[in-house]
């Protein structure tokens, strides 16, 4: 990490609006979960982008770096490390729903599936 | 229509994010209460990793919450996947003898390293749910590496009943003795050692074995093969 | 500098590709990729402890749970 690099800014942004895309644009619920989780990780990316600070360390005390004052802003970390698991979670259902509505549609297109289409 | 739909929204969505970000410049010191998390965490927690000390300690109790989400998904996959789908749910193919020897091999060294990563979590990085991760991660292995391999079921929610509620009862018992939910009412020990900050240890034990065993459920009920 | 600007790329690169990919399999290696990525990334901005929850969830247990639910369903977006 150089000075000033608002990269990693547009990469978080950049998987943020693809991952809003696949959801809005593709009609297989597979590729729409797979789309919630590009979104959940752009998301992810840009809380911890915004916690980092130019030059400092881990939020980790060691008898070797005991100096508080040179450290990152550890909320967003915490923030996030809940935010993964729990998409892990909504991930899951929304993957055993898909299986379900397989089970009853034989397809996973939305147009076919009644009352998914729009 | 549908693509088109999506490009507006997607612009406005950009512009929105792109105008504020203009104003949060890329890593600038904009601390506020995690300067006085940082100062203090050592002192209250004992937990020299900062992170553990808040998700562990400060904001333990939206970690319960958090854990309760991940119950809830886990039992609505298990009710949604127990129904058999008539089409699905082909038996997995049997594996190679080296995948099947390395799996079994491979299985108690995983599950060391899981519950290394929980145990070691207020001091290095790493905790309950990321030893919980690898621990589930273990079964998955089991899974596909062992044909007809079936995770038995009741000790598996066992293991997430009694830690659901130990960590219920730490809580109530931090409440008795000082006063607050899930107060850190141990001796917090010498910082840097394995046996330091109170109850953030055990809390972070009974975390990652819970998210252990919901991850591993999940997975189980994903497979489907988990019926007794 | 040059590193943070490939990475940034190879994971939107691995996002586009999950996006369009027509066969599922293909796109949610793709994702897994992306997690990869993300994880590396978590690492350079000092939060080791997002990226290892990234690493053992986003890239592993993701990709297995979205696998298991294509080998049940079908492989290819019609």
């Amino acid at each position: 990490m150089n000075a000033g690099d608002p990269m990693v800014y547009a990469g978080a942004v950049g998987l943020i609006l693809i991952g809003l895309f696949t959801v809005i644009t593709r009609r297989n619920l597979i590729k729409i979960i797979i789309g919630l989780t590009l979104l959940d990780g752009g998301v992810n990316l840009l809380l911890v982008a915004v916690g980092y600070i130019q030059g400092r360390t881990a939020p980790i005390i060691t008898p070797a770096h005991p100096d508080t004052a040179r450290m990152v802003d550890p909320i967003p970390q915490a923030l996030v490390l809940t935010a993964i698991v729990i998409g892990l979670g909504v991930t899951a259902l929304g993957l055993g729903l898909a299986i379900r509505v397989y089970g009853h549609y034989n397809t996973l297109d939305t147009r076919k599936i009644r009352g998914l289409k729009w | 229509m549908r693509a088109f739909i999506g490009f507006v929204a997607l612009s406005l969505i950009a512009v929105g994010l792109a105008l504020a970000l203009y104003h949060i410049p890329f890593g600038q010191d904009r601390m506020d209460v995690a300067r006085d998390y940082l100062a203090r965490s050592v002192r209250d927690t004992g937990a020299p990793n900062v992170v553990t000390g808040i998700v562990v300690n400060y904001r333990a109790l939206d970690t319960l919450g958090e854990v309760t989400v991940l119950f809830s998904a886990s039992l609505g996959v298990g009710m949604l996947m127990t129904w058999r789908s008539p089409g699905g749910g082909r038996p997995l193919p049997g594996a190679s003898l080296i995948v099947r020897r390395g799996a079994g091999f491979l299985f108690p060294f995983i599950l060391l390293f899981g519950g290394y990563i929980f145990v070691h979590g207020h001091l290095t990085p790493g905790g309950g749910f990321q030893g919980g991760a690898v621990i589930a991660s273990a079964f998955l292995l089991l899974y596909l590496g062992i044909p007809g391999y079936l995770l038995a079921r009741r000790p598996l929610a066992a293991i997430e009943s009694l830690t659901g509620i130990t960590f219920v009862a730490i809580g109530i018992i931090g409440l008795a003795v000082g006063g607050y939910f899930l107060n850190n009412f141990l001796p917090k020990g010498s910082v840097f050692s394995l046996f330091s900050a109170g109850v953030i240890p055990i809390l972070y034990m009974v975390i990652g074995l819970k998210v252990g065993a919901e991850l591993a459920g999940v997975v189980a009920n994903m497979i489907g093969g988990g019926e007794e | 500098m040059i590193y943070i600007a490939l990475l940034v790329v190879g994971m939107l690169g691995a996002g586009i590709a999950a996006c369009l990919l027509r066969d599922l399999l293909a796109a949610v290696v793709a994702a897994a990729a992306v997690s990869l990525i993300l994880s590396g990334f978590f690492y350079l901005l000092q939060a080791p402890d997002v990226a290892m929850a990234e690493a053992a969830i986003g890239a592993g247990l993701t990709t297995a749970i979205f696998v298991i639910a294509i080998r049940k369903t079908g492989r290819h977006e019609e």
